[in-house]
């Protein structure tokens, strides 16, 4: 919408989904939360969501303004693949997959796999976005994010972290610091050796220090006029080591 | 007063001194005021402009046949279609109309367009092929005094020196910084906007969002070589103006447009063209170094400021000149020597915003009080109050302060005031009320907590022997009171003051005013703190002046003396109760209506050393700011404003909230997040998403511990301009808060999270 009030896009057609019932809302599905792709931040607000997917909950809550919450949706913030998107973090945190459906059927795919680079979708023309689904996981999450304002602000840095007791893992992932949505592999391993899994803490602060340290060399930041790389860097850090902190207390 | 009168009537309600309403206030919330952008007129045209991409460039050739081919355009001009002199400016016109050989700022006007629908009109502007050929750019203010020119009258703008005292003075303590300010702007709600027609014999009609009516009228005519006469401008609905709209933006385009074409011509700049429409705060760079006895009193200021101007001369002369005549701020400075250059560069032209220069020189000179402070382990303010000017003190200009100067009484209504109760720690780990807000990058632990002090001289209204003025009519007919006067509102609540004034000294209730147009004289523009004083004293005169000719005409029709009688709640009264009539009777048979204008005092030009009494009065504030400060992160959060300011006397209580709640949010993003990123030339961020002013979750609590009403004289009802004090010293109140939190410098506003997080690695 905004490409287009800039005009810097002049679509000659505009196709509405959001009077589309299957597209809307979310469900339980098993072990898993199921989300329309015309799901609203305002509906991911939803404490009765936010129990179940709470790091998306809470990004949901730092976008825009309220009125940008009850128009923007799911679909449309993974359609935009902006490094800023603030759904993707979790998202990656939480291995989501993204069904799509075009006439010639449906596929499912990996976020890795449909955001490819810089506001870049591997998304066919005939193709929507229909529904994303994660696992209901067994443990804390947190979702941080930097930003110059204390709301209503285009993310500098963001941190999205799982904690996913069954499987003894910490799964992190990182926005606005690469052209696509990170997960910090390395200090994901580091982390989960250190984790004292029978109740969750670590051993000691140094193990913190340093998994920030691995989570701030993972990124690949850039400097724009939004901040610089080195910021970024350190951002994600210290966010790193704060969502580790929160999620083991 | 006259006997209590003997039979109930309705109270004249609204006079000065109380909290009336705005007339716009209720349709401005609910959507129905009718903005500039909202003017409509049959078989009108859409006007839009094509800007230059780049920041210095020698315009080759511009083709507009494309442009033209295009179904439903109905002109497309560029320089060559100027009539007249074909250039503007407030101070001088050296800015073009349309660029003509050369472009100096990325966003200059290069051509514009009137079609038949807007989307045609964008289409066009991008269908005129320009052959630019790249020119060397100067982008930096300091290095542009030697560079090569990028305009006929050369790079320096203005210099100023100002020269005081015995300038080889010398302190025992001595205290020295580098300061930056970045350029603010003034994030109007309403972007530019107007609409234009043809009228009469070659004339022209605008209606348009202005500061001053006159002042664009004049520029209009000049630079289209029309007679003054031929051109009238009418108020449109403004949204904001802080400043942004002094400057000609699309006046002089429209009228061109319409008059081209003889059609109505209506244009609005979407949110980013507005960015590149309108002049910002100068960007600047100041070293100081203060000069003080043991005993912390100072002995000598030295500065040197440099402001950025950008490509043209806008305002620079007036900003820069009003920097270096406060830069010591609201301290007794026996000797001083300071140097001013307002700069031409190839970045976006800088002009008026509230604060006027003052806010740029306030921010480096609290830093300098704070840095002295601590080179003597005195408490902030108790340097400060030390130093504080007194009625009766001279400026470092040589001019005697004669009006009310409570900088003491300031500090110590700031002194008195308790802290805010909620200490760290009190919020719930998951409150967005800590630095980094929805974020939720914090947690209490991580926050600590600075106070910082700041305090403001500002000059009032305009200075260096401008003969300044207002018009304002008043008439008085069927007991209903009309006031006329070109004073533009635009959102600082004349028009509600006007009334007020209306009844106050006609004591009737029943007040209109008229649309502001130029069919009346200037009002001057709505800026420098001066319109309640200037077209408040105008308005005042002609009041004043219709009562008096009322009484003397009641006086003649009842043998009453003139001097007996009074006029109160719609009626006439004898002293002694006697006599009482209804206004609306007297004024049914006879219309009464006086036009007067009101001049302040005559002020000089500065000398060579830049003394004289080139002002005609100030005003001072002071503010405490309470930081959180979350520095591993960089983050901030305000969490309370605490201000005092001397206003002379309050006139409207809630209006007076207002400027200084709304003063204090602009100053506080100043320190905290507003700012055009400029990079060679080029703005990177032209829009809301990323230029930021601050949320709701951002603005802190303000709290007005003393409004010092110590009557001014020559000022009307004693009132001081109260619309650019609680911008000023604000800033540097919150970046003092940051310091006593971090123990860093803070050597620069805004404060970027990096400057804080990453401050010693930067050193
Ligand atoms: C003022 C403002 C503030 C913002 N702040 C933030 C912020 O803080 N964080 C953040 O992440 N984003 C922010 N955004 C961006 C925006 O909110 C998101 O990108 C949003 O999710 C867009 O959703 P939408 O439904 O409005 O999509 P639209 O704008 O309608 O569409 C965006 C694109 O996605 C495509 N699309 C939409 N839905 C689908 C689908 N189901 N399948 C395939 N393609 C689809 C559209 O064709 C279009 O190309 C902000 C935007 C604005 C205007």
């Amino acid at each position: 919408m905004v490409e287009v009030n800039y005009s810097q896009r002049r679509p000659s057609t505009v196709i509405s989904i959001d009077r589309i019932p299957e597209l809307k809302g979310w469900r339980q599905n098993g072990d898993r939360i199921e989300m329309g792709a015309c799901m609203t931040y305002s509906e991911m607000e939803d404490p009765l969501f936010a129990a179940y997917v709470p790091s998306l909950a809470q990004a949901a809550r730092t976008v825009g303004s309220p009125q940008i919450r009850n128009a923007g949706t799911l679909g449309g913030n993974l359609a935009t693949a902006s490094p800023a998107g603030d759904t993707l973090p979790p998202l990656a945190a939480l291995n989501a997959q993204i069904t799509l459906r075009s006439l010639r059927g449906e596929r499912i795919t990996t976020l890795s796999n449909l955001i490819t680079g810089v506001k870049s979708a591997n998304l066919g023309r005939d193709e929507v976005i229909v529904k994303v689904s994660v696992e209901a996981v067994d443990g804390p999450q947190e979702f941080l994010k930097a930003g110059t304002r204390n709301a209503m602000v285009i993310s500098v840095a963001t941190v999205a972290l799982v904690l996913d007791a069954a499987r003894r893992q910490v799964r992190i992932a990182l926005g606005s610091v690469s052209p696509v949505p990170l997960r910090a592999s390395a200090a994901e391993g580091w982390i989960a050796d250190q984790v004292n899994w029978e109740s969750p803490s670590v051993p000691d602060k140094e193990a913190v220090e340093h998994f920030g340290e691995l989570v701030a060399s993972a990124a690949t930041p850039i400097t724009d006029h939004r901040s610089t790389s080195g910021y970024r860097s350190h951002a994600v850090g210290v966010m790193a080591k704060r969502a580790l902190a929160r999620a083991l207390s | 007063m006259s006997s209590a009168p003997t039979i109930a009537r309705t109270p004249t309600l609204g006079r000065i001194g109380e909290s009336v309403q705005r007339p716009d206030g209720a349709p401005k919330t609910s959507g129905e005021f009718v903005f500039s952008s909202d003017l409509w007129a049959d078989g009108m045209l859409w006007g839009q402009t094509l800007r230059s991409p780049h920041a210095h460039a020698r315009i080759l050739g511009i083709d507009v046949s494309k442009a033209l081919a295009i179904a439903g355009v109905r002109a497309v001009l560029t320089h060559e279609d100027v009539p007249g002199d074909g250039c503007y400016g407030l101070d001088r016109p050296d800015q073009p109309v349309l660029a003509k050989d050369v472009v100096r700022f990325c966003g200059e006007p290069v051509a514009v367009v009137a079609a038949d629908h807007p989307e045609t009109a964008r289409r066009a502007a991008e269908a005129v092929e320009v052959d630019y050929e790249m020119l060397a750019t100067v982008c930096d203010a300091e290095a542009a005094k030697d560079a090569p020119a990028i305009h006929p009258e050369g790079n320096v703008i203005r210099h100023v020196v100002v020269r005081h005292g015995d300038t080889g003075a010398v302190g025992e303590v001595q205290v020295e910084g580098t300061y930056e300010v970045g350029m603010q702007d003034q994030a109007f709600m309403g972007t530019e906007s107007g609409m234009a027609a043809p009228i009469g014999d070659g004339g022209v009609e605008l209606r348009i969002s202005t500061q001053w009516l006159h002042g664009d009228r004049d520029q209009i005519a000049a630079a289209l070589g029309l007679a003054v006469e031929d051109v009238h401008i009418t108020l449109a609905g403004v949204g904001g103006a802080f400043g942004a709209r002094e400057d000609v933006t699309l006046q002089i385009h429209l009228c061109l447009l319409a008059l081209h074409t003889g059609r109505p011509v209506k244009m609005i700049y979407n949110r980013g063209e507005s960015f590149f429409g309108h002049v910002h705060r100068h960007p600047a760079r100041l070293w100081y170094r203060h000069h003080a006895g043991r005993d912390g009193r100072l002995v000598k200021v030295e500065a040197r400021l440099t402001l950025d101007g950008g490509a043209y001369a806008s305002s620079t002369s007036f900003v820069l000149a009003n920097a270096c005549h406060f830069a010591a701020g609201p301290y007794r400075t026996p000797n001083a020597l300071v140097e001013g250059w307002g700069m031409r560069t190839n970045n976006p032209p800088c002009g008026a915003m509230r604060g006027f220069g003052v806010v740029q020189a306030c921010f480096a000179h609290e830093a300098q009080m704070d840095r002295l402070a601590a080179a003597l382990n005195l408490h902030p303010l108790e340097v400060r109050r030390r130093n504080a000017l007194r009625r009766g003190d001279s400026l470092i200009t040589g001019q005697r302060i004669t009006g009310a100067t409570p900088v003491i009484e300031l500090l110590d209504a700031l002194a008195e005031a308790p802290l805010p109760q909620a200490a760290v720690g009190s919020v719930a780990e998951t409150d967005m009320e800590l630095p980094g807000g929805a974020g939720r990058t914090a947690d209490s632990r991580h926050v600590r907590r600075g106070v910082g002090y700041a305090a403001s001289i500002k000059n009032l209204m305009y200075s260096a022997g401008d003969d300044d003025y207002s018009t304002a009519a008043c008439s008085l007919a069927d007991g209903v009171v009309t006031i006329t006067c070109a004073c533009v509102e635009v959102g600082q609540g004349f028009v509600t003051l006007a009334g007020q004034i209306a009844r106050e000294v006609l004591g009737i209730s029943e007040v209109e005013i008229s649309p502001a147009d130029t069919s009346i004289g200037s009002a001057g523009s709505s800026s420098a703190s001066r319109q309640s004083w200037m077209s408040g004293g105008a308005v005042l005169a002609a009041c004043e002046a219709v009562r008096d000719d009322l009484l003397a005409h009641v006086s003649s029709k009842t043998g009453l003396a003139a001097g007996e009688l009074m006029l109160q709640d719609g009626e006439v009264l004898s002293a002694d109760g006697s006599f009482r009539a209804s206004v609306a009777e007297f004024t049914a048979e006879k219309a009464f209506r006086r036009e007067e204008v009101f001049r302040h005092i005559q002020t000089e030009e500065p000398d060579e050393n830049g003394q004289g009494n080139i002002h005609v009065a100030f005003a001072f504030a002071a503010h405490r700011a309470v930081v959180d400060v979350d520095a591993e992160m960089g983050l901030l959060r305000t969490v309370e404003i605490a201000t005092a300011q001397d206003v002379g006397k309050i006139l409207n209580p809630i209006q007076a909230l207002g400027q200084i709640e709304g003063g204090i949010a602009q100053g506080l993003g100043l320190a905290v997040m507003e700012e055009l990123v400029i990079d060679e030339g080029k703005m990177r961020n032209a829009s809301f998403t990323d230029y930021l002013i601050p949320t709701a979750l951002d603005m802190c609590d303000v709290n007005v511990v003393r409004l010092v009403e110590e009557p001014e004289p020559d000022a009307p009802f004693g009132a001081k301009g109260i619309g650019e004090p609680p911008t000023i010293s604000s800033t540097p109140a919150v970046a003092a808060a940051v310091r006593a939190a971090t123990g860093l410098e803070i050597s620069r506003v805004p404060i970027r999270p990096s400057d804080v997080a990453l401050a010693d690695s930067q050193a």
